[in-house]
């Protein structure tokens, strides 16, 4: 059985066979990273700036289906997951998610922004030990993104952003399951190392567009709209939904350049 | 024994070579009595002295009642379908089957991956996608295939439960505008399906129109005949060995059928 997307290289958009091409009239962004990269907050930003022109925007959030909610929390509660059992059961959680919402609105035309997509899966799934090829093919049902930002951040800066204060860091989070330390946060640290590892190792293959993390918000912002304007401008003027407002919009605002 | 191993991708964490079980598999379409024979054959191989761990689809500590949550619903798409039982699979496959096997049990098992790539390639889903997912699984050492034609299928579904089932039927992806329409094309999907892959995967195909008690005996006969059992032994008793018929329960009289039965 030949399989498909092993073995990518470096340097190529990403490998044709990985995703599925998208054909419909919405884009899809995508925004990817380590944890306390602060890429959730970049892309919080963007669909308010891609709301305020008019444009319908939906947003899909990693590990969010309520169909396998439940499921996830027993999982995680008991300890239940294997890294194969984990990957699935994301993979599952993902197809809901394409299935049932991405996909339809895709091809309705809105834009979709999704915080966290199938490399969170390639990075956090291999570092866990799974097969590298098996998951990517696990995720070649998945709508190829029309652009994805890679938050880049020095470990040590997102792993104090997230130690500093919030929760405490959970057992899978932190790779507890690995036995890669008997302290979590020790744990936590290498683990994370290990999904940077991947996320970096991958950039050039999936055609991310690296943001410097370390910039302030509003430089990092400023970056990701003139991507976006730059590489999907023209499309989202052209096809894309607009959101509708009580009476005819203004031509000045409908000739708003993207 | 032959060594087990995995079809293309290894599961992390399991060293084959430390797996001496039998790992024996019942495929087939629904309702054609499948879990019959599972609990037949799972008595005469305690019997004959073996530990048997017996397992089935959406029957997992994780993912069981996920699966028939989602089902109960109207929302479970095709993709997240065949996902949420390969979830199922893989906790079954990782957290008893190899363990069963790493303790030298026999393990049978009611469907396999071949159920669920059927059930996929039925709904329109890729095939190499659905392989090359499955490929984690471990090569079983007998595949049995229970074979029927829908029409039999059909006579089934009518004289025992006595109506069609929604998922059964693929209403899911409505294959007709009533059950028993989409349960006829989904069914023929699922049957050719099955059976393109008895060829590429090597099952040892079995009518089962049969009745009960001859499949069973066929099955017992292919098991002993693969040496995937040891003949264990029985006391000597002459003839007059008393037997279990399919519920479990021994049966008053008539020694006669037994001797045949019980193959030495």
């Amino acid at each position: 059985m030949r399989s498909r997307g092993s073995s990518p290289t470096h340097g190529s958009p990403p490998p044709a066979s990985l995703f599925v091409p998208n054909r419909f009239k919405g884009k899809l962004i995508v925004v990817e990273g380590i944890d306390g990269s602060g890429k959730s907050t970049q892309m919080s930003l963007l669909s308010h700036w891609l709301r305020s022109q008019m444009i319908a925007v939906a947003f899909s959030e990693w590990n969010s289906s309520p169909l396998v909610h439940e499921t996830m929390q027993r999982g995680k509660k008991k300890k239940m997951f294997t890294p194969t059992t984990f990957s699935l059961l994301h993979a599952t959680d993902f197809a809901d998610r394409m299935e049932r919402y991405i996909l339809p609105l895709l091809k309705a035309g809105a834009v979709v922004c999704a915080d966290r997509y199938a490399y969170t899966a390639f990075a956090r799934d291999v570092a866990r030990g799974v097969d590298r090829s098996w998951v990517r093919n696990l995720y070649s049902f998945a709508l190829r993104p029309g652009l994805s930002f890679y938050f880049r951040v020095p470990l040590e800066v997102a792993l104090g952003r997230i130690l500093g204060g919030r929760n405490a860091i959970k057992y899978y989070e932190a790779g507890m399951d690995l036995g890669l330390s008997h302290d979590v946060e020790e744990s936590f640290r290498i683990f994370q190392g290990r999904i940077l590892a991947e996320y970096e190792a991958m950039t050039q293959e999936m055609g991310f567009h690296v943001i410097d993390a370390t910039l302030s918000i509003e430089a990092q912002q400023q970056q990701m709209r003139d991507i976006v304007q730059k590489k999907l401008g023209k499309s989202l003027q052209a096809v894309a939904l607009r959101s509708l407002e009580r009476g005819t919009p203004s031509v000045d605002e409908t000739a708003a350049v993207l | 024994m032959k060594p087990l191993q995995f079809y293309n991708t290894a599961l992390p964490g399991v060293d084959c070579s430390e797996l001496q079980g039998t790992l024996i598999v019942i495929e087939g379409p629904d309702a054609v009595g499948r879990s019959t024979q599972v609990t037949r054959l799972r008595q005469w191989l305690e019997q004959e002295g073996h530990a048997v761990l017996d397992t089935g689809m959406a029957r997992s500590a994780l993912a069981a009642k996920g699966i028939k949550q989602a089902k109960e619903g109207n929302t479970l798409g095709p993709v997240t379908m065949t996902l949420y039982y390969l979830t199922d699979f893989a906790d079954r496959l990782e957290n008893e089957i190899v363990p069963a096997l790493r303790a030298g049990f026999v393990v049978l098992t009611d469907r396999y991956i071949f159920s669920i790539i059927a059930r996929a390639i039925a709904r329109g889903e890729d095939r190499r996608w659905i392989e090359q997912v499955t490929g984690c699984a471990l090569i079983p050492h007998a595949v049995y295939y229970l074979r029927a034609e829908v029409k039999d299928l059909v006579s089934r579904v009518v004289r025992g439960r006595g109506a069609f089932d929604y998922w059964e039927s693929g209403m899911d992806m409505r294959f007709g505008s009533n059950m028993y329409d989409s349960f006829v094309r989904y069914q023929t999907r699922l049957i050719r399906a099955l059976d393109q892959m008895a060829t590429k995967y090597g099952f040892e195909t079995l009518d089962a129109t049969k009745p009960s008690d001859v499949i069973f005996q066929e099955l017992q006969s292919h098991i002993v005949n693969h040496g995937l059992q040891k003949v264990g032994t029985s006391l000597e008793t002459n003839g007059a060995v008393v037997p279990l018929d399919h519920t479990g329960s021994a049966a008053q009289q008539n020694p006669p059928k037994s001797a045949s039965q019980r193959k030495h």
